[in-house]
């Protein structure tokens, strides 16, 4: 009567989520291997390279300060998710927020902690005003945040180049420097570790656990989630979506704002075309989707493309292209959509199936 | 006012004309018109335009398709190599093989596990940006030239020809007269104009082109006048009816996405070896999304598309040859929107009149007080043209009904 159950059947969903992502990650490096072996490089040592270059101290503090932006990046992509939206303009929120907080800060004076403390309210409130553009679009004309967030990323860049050029450069040095106006002393956010860990990690940290408390722990949190997973439903018990929209957007806007502030008031205090990183917009929809949305997995998922950064000029030194860490990473990311889905449908099943025979035999969870 | 098809036809093609050549005779620039333009116009148009079209095949078919930029990146690099190695005909195969193995990879995710269509396009324009990448550094590197981000320059380029008779082309050695130029340097209203639109669309053109161009009819017959097609459009509109009728839709998705990938590999190809003559990292300079735009701007249509991408394409003509030329633009805008008011007042329609005079207003206030207008904010012109379509005439958009939707076979009760 009772059907055949293998070891996977009878194990918690949360170890099966856990597992499955593992499993995701070494079909990765498995799929990544072939390519490595094709084009002529011996995979175990490009593996073993990694390992033991990023295990050592330095490269460990490294891959901690690369996950910062990561950790960021995901959050604002995550909150998104939740409500099932896809904010693919992190991009150009935190590009956009980067220029105007580095802008800010270089022209105010204030005492240590609050002037660093203002300029980062001044970048997520940047951030949120170039998503609120693409929540103002969908709520009032129903434009797809997809493809206005496209659309607004390359608009954010040319508006910022705009302003750049015409407005905000730092033209002292008689054009030499391509940055704004550098960033005070008490604007700049000090090292936990000289030169190897900034003080935005904490930071970084603090909006992950803010993320979990706002969408796991709240009331607010509770509408959110469950729009996201019903919008009708939802809607029938009194939530109102196109608030929610609003509301989600912004704060994902707020906290893509911040993905570049390790760089703007920790490492450059500036920003510049040059000298802001550009790419974590993208990066942090895969880190999200590595993570699963949750707070947890947003933080591990961060560590391990961090990780992977950090040892990609010591992959180079030893003959292989760096580019295949990158490589990795999107591999990553298309097994683990895959693995998920494949996972999720399998539970569904299981969870149909448990339930029926409980109905059967009258005896739930046997 | 009702006119009737051939009638309007000719209105929407004769009015703007008209509108340029006054706009000439008025600023004295002649650029707008110019044949050298319009050829830099046809040539940027393409790229845009085949992306476009890849766009068209993957929705129709029910797969949204964000990784064009991707597929167009696959081309690049795969054109460029193939270009190096064997010569650019060769190139132009293996760009479309290239763009067909983004295409599949995308289609693998979707529509045979189901992953969320838009996940999967932004993760492959990631994989082949750095994909690329990687095998640059295997390929290019320590060739002459050549580098981590750039191939080595071609040594033969795709044979370009003149139109006989009217643009100057050879027939069996012998030269055939310059009808079109000729009529161009003249300077006379409407006509030189018209010819020179259409000796920059007649001469100097790459086979690569020209082929790039057949790709719209090519989609409308295939898509509106065959089988095959009709059944890959009912999978985009209904793939549960359609499978009821016994149409394969899974496999109908697998093609529609290889010609997807195929025509963005194209078009990557166009811009390694056609518009230039080596393989360059960032080529493609968001020509994917733009042409993503396209699609929605031509409705779903390749009439549209074609629009579409020909209006894109020529404000980059503009501004590749005559950055000057640009602010004349607002000019021509500031006359049609006041054609456009007249007709409004005719036809009664208040609203349409009011936004209109106000467009007229402000692109005569541009055009008077602007000398030239920032190229960094005339960039953003595709993408900025596109929300201001899509906001307000969304009604009038028709998008294939279940595109983005992933479909299980079986799974329809």
């Amino acid at each position: 009567m009772t059907s055949k159950r293998n070891v996977i059947d009878t194990l918690p969903r949360p170890v099966v989520t856990l597992l499955s992502s593992l499993v995701a990650v070494l079909l990765a490096l498995a799929i990544c291997g072939v390519l490595l072996l094709v084009t002529g490089k011996d995979p175990l040592a490009a593996y073993r390279t990694i390992l033991e270059t990023g295990l050592t101290g330095n490269k460990l503090l490294e891959m901690l300060k690369r996950s910062t932006p990561l950790m960021l990046s995901a959050s604002a992509v995550a909150i998104g998710f939740k409500m099932n939206l896809f904010n693919i303009g992190v991009e150009g929120q935190y590009l956009f927020a980067a220029l105007i907080a580095a802008e800010f800060a270089s022209r105010i004076s204030a005492p240590p902690v609050l002037h660093v403390l203002l300029t980062l309210m001044v970048a997520s409130a940047a951030g949120a005003f170039w998503a609120s553009i693409a929540a103002m679009l969908k709520i009032t004309r129903g434009i797809n945040e997809v493809i206005s967030t496209i659309m607004l990323n390359f608009i954010s860049l040319s508006v910022m180049q705009w302003l750049f050029d015409n407005y905000m450069r730092d033209d002292s040095d008689g054009g030499l420097r391509v940055t704004t106006t550098e960033i005070a002393p008490s604007g700049q956010v000090p090292d936990i570790v000289d030169g190897r860990l900034n003080g935005m990690w904490l930071v970084a940290l603090f909006v992950v656990f803010c993320y979990w408390l706002i969408v796991f722990r709240s009331k607010f949190g509770f509408r959110l989630r469950s729009s996201g997973l019903n919008s009708t439903a939802a809607q029938t018990s009194g939530i109102a979506a196109n608030r929610m929209i609003v509301v989600a957007m912004l704060l994902s806007g707020a906290i893509a704002g911040l993905v570049a502030m390790q760089s703007v008031v920790g490492e450059e205090y500036a920003y510049g075309p040059q000298a802001t990183p550009t790419g974590f917009g993208f990066a942090g929809i895969a880190v999200a989707l590595l993570g699963r949305n949750h707070p947890i997995g947003i933080v591990v998922a961060a560590m391990l493309f961090g990780f992977l950064d950090s040892t990609s000029a010591v992959l180079q030194l030893s003959g292989i292209p760096n580019s295949i860490v990158k490589v990795i990473q999107a591999v990553v990311v298309i097994t683990v959509v895959i693995v998920n889905e494949a996972t999720s449908r399998y539970m569904n099943r299981r969870t149909a199936e448990q339930t029926a025979a409980a109905l059967r035999t009258d005896k739930v969870g046997a | 006012m009702k006119l009737t098809g051939r009638a309007r036809l000719l209105v929407f093609f004769a009015v703007p004309v008209a509108l340029m050549s006054i706009v000439r005779l008025w600023s004295g620039e002649d650029a707008l018109t110019s044949s050298d333009t319009i050829g830099a116009s046809l040539r940027l148009s393409v790229p845009i335009l085949l992306a476009g079209m890849a766009g068209l095949w993957a929705e129709r078919c029910g797969v949204l398709n964000i990784g064009i930029e991707g597929m167009m990146i696959f081309g690049t690099w795969f054109g460029g190599w193939g270009a190096w190695q064997f010569g650019p005909w060769v190139g132009l195969m293996f760009a479309v093989v290239g763009g067909m193995l983004g295409g599949l990879i995308h289609a693998v995710a979707t529509v045979r596990f189901n992953v969320d269509q838009i996940i999967s396009g932004v993760v492959l324009n990631l994989l082949a940006f750095f994909g690329v990448r990687y095998m640059s550094d295997l390929a290019f590197v320590g060739q002459p030239g050549g580098g981590v981000s750039q191939s080595p320059p071609q040594t033969s380029a795709i044979p370009r020809f003149d139109i006989p008779v009217l643009s100057g082309g050879e027939v069996f050695g012998w030269k055939s007269p310059n009808i079109l130029l000729n009529l161009e340097e003249r300077g006379w209203f409407f006509v030189s104009d018209l010819a020179g639109i259409l000796h920059g669309l007649t001469h100097n053109l790459s086979w690569g082109t020209v082929i790039g161009v057949a790709a719209v009819p090519a989609t409308f017959w295939i898509l509106w006048r065959t089988r095959i097609g009709l059944r890959l459009r009912s999978s985009g509109e209904s793939p549960v009816a359609a499978e009821t009728l016994g149409v394969n839709v899974i496999r109908l998705r697998y093609l529609g996405l290889l010609v997807s990938g195929g025509l963005a590999g194209y078009a990557g190809g166009i811009l390694s070896i056609v518009a230039s003559s080596y393989y360059r990292q960032g080529q493609t300079a968001g020509r994917g999304y733009i042409g993503l735009a396209t699609m929605i701007f031509g409705n779903w249509r390749p009439v549209g598309v074609l629009g579409g991408a020909s209006l894109f394409g020529y404000a980059e003509g503009v501004k590749l040859v005559a950055n000057d030329a640009i602010s004349t633009l607002f000019l021509f805008v500031a006359l049609a929107a006041v054609l456009l008011v007249v007709a409004a007042v005719v036809n009664r329609n208040t609203t349409r009149g009011i936004v209109t005079a106000f467009v007229a207003v402000i692109a005569a206030y541009t055009y008077l007080a602007i000398d030239d207008v920032p190229e960094s904010l005339t960039q953003s012109l595709p993408y900025f043209a596109t929300l201001v379509v899509l906001a307000t005439a969304s009604q009038r958009l028709r998008p294939p009904a279940m595109a983005g939707i992933p479909y299980r076979r079986g799974e329809s009760h």
